[in-house]
């Protein structure tokens, strides 16, 4: 079973969410495709690291072979190449590795080298396969390692969780494409409700099954805004996580809630057994 | 030798415009004949390497030199292939840069930002 958390904006608590669902599960996969600030490994501190660089193709060109026609320069959408005085330019950082200059240029004056653009780091943390892809700054997608990270596990038979990058862009979708269920972390402000619209557009377009966790729910609130949302929409809410100052202190100095207190461990293992339950009945119901 | 300056509207008396790679307009100015023209700049509405394919136009509108009040990387990398002299612009309109070209007195422009890529820049 696959789950990938998101939502449409940062710190609202996906990773507090992904990183103690897998430490509740045990024997699971924790996958972080937060590729440009991975930060769950932060948490989970795994042992027994292991590295593997991901890599792109792009461009290279043979300035002997090269006519100057600008077949390539026309052709290419993201503008990653440019010709001037009869040099060819290729802006590495800019070219989404489509390959369409290279079948374009008629005299094969250009190739394809590979260029590193990140890495994946795996380790374990107390039964948690913790698997990390992570990015080199400054380059311009991330999609290579998302996908690298998400095919290394496709065969995965224990319980995987997907720690999503923010918003709703491309880089998001990528993430959830092979998950069975997601789960929309919100937090009840205006801001968070606007966020979760878009994370609840993207879902229904997928066609994801899918359920909401309120996190920094305010004690003595009624019905919150997201809340509200959510009955209106008949969107399933499957947890609430309250806005306390002892989650708070335990998170910002990395540690993971529900290995340090009982209180927060029975909270996200409930919160993981009806997230199983939904995950069934939306198989029985879909299949 | 002819100059390119990025401009908001097509007329002389338009604001040398903030932006290079995104700028509606370049006036393209013959040193020589001292006239000029406006040229509409393709590269405005690129979703990405607006800069790059900017400054393309540049280069093959025979322009030798730049007048702008910045530019990126990409687009300086561009330039620096052909060979192209980047100025920093004055406060005023193109006229009064044009001015102030022909009098020597416009600095070479030495900062180079990284890009705003996508992320708006006003």
């Amino acid at each position: 079973m696959k789950l990938a958390v998101l939502s449409g904006k940062g710190g609202t608590g996906k990773t507090l969410v992904s990183v103690n669902l897998a430490a509740v599960a045990g024997n699971s996969v924790y996958i972080d495709c937060d590729v440009e600030e991975p930060n769950g490994h932060l948490f989970f501190k795994p042992k027994g690291i292991e590295k593997e660089k991901v890599t792109i193709k792009v461009p290279v060109v043979d300035e002997d072979l090269c006519i100057g026609c600008r077949k390539c320069v026309d052709f290419c959408k993201f503008n990653a190449l440019a010709a001037v005085l009869d040099k060819l330019i290729v802006f590495d950082e800019i070219c989404h590795s489509c390959g369409g200059c290279i079948l374009f240029c008629p005299t094969k004056a250009l190739t394809e080298k590979d260029k590193v653009i990140g890495e994946i780091q795996s380790g374990v943390s107390d039964g948690v396969k913790v698997i990390t892809g992570m990015m080199n700054t400054g380059e311009e997608s991330g999609i290579p390692i998302i996908k690298k990270l998400l095919k290394k596990n496709s065969n995965e038979t224990a319980m995987t969780f997907i720690d999503c990058p923010p918003g709703s862009a491309c880089i998001v979708m990528e993430s959830i494409r092979d998950a069975d269920y997601c789960i929309l972390v919100a937090e009840p402000t205006v801001f968070g409700l606007h966020n979760l619209q878009m994370v609840y557009e993207l879902v229904k377009i997928f066609n994801k099954p899918h359920g909401v966790v309120i996190n920094k729910c305010l004690q003595g609130e009624k019905v919150n805004l997201i809340e509200k949302y959510c009955n209106d929409n008949r969107i399933k809410i499957l947890c609430k996580i309250p806005f306390e100052s002892e989650l708070g202190r335990f998170n910002s100095n990395a540690m993971i809630v529900s290995r340090k207190s009982s209180k927060y461990y029975s909270l996200f293992s409930s919160l993981l057994q009806t997230v199983t339950k939904e995950v069934q009945y939306e198989t029985v119901t879909h299949s | 030798m002819k100059i390119a300056i990025p401009a908001d509207e097509n007329t002389l008396q338009s604001e040398v415009c903030m932006s290079f790679g995104r700028a509606p307009y370049f006036y393209i100015f013959d040193t020589a004949t001292q006239t000029g023209e406006f040229i509409i700049n393709g590269a405005a509405m690129e979703p990405g390497g607006a800069g790059i394919k900017a400054a393309q136009i540049i280069v093959d509108n025979q322009a030798e030199a730049l007048i702008t009040p910045r530019c990126g990387e990409n687009a300086a990398d561009v330039f620096k292939v052909a060979k192209v002299k980047i100025y920093k612009s004055s406060v005023g309109t193109i006229q009064d840069n044009i001015n102030s070209y022909n009098d020597g007195k416009l600095d070479l422009l030495d900062h180079f930002h990284a890009g705003f890529h996508g992320r708006g820049e006003n």
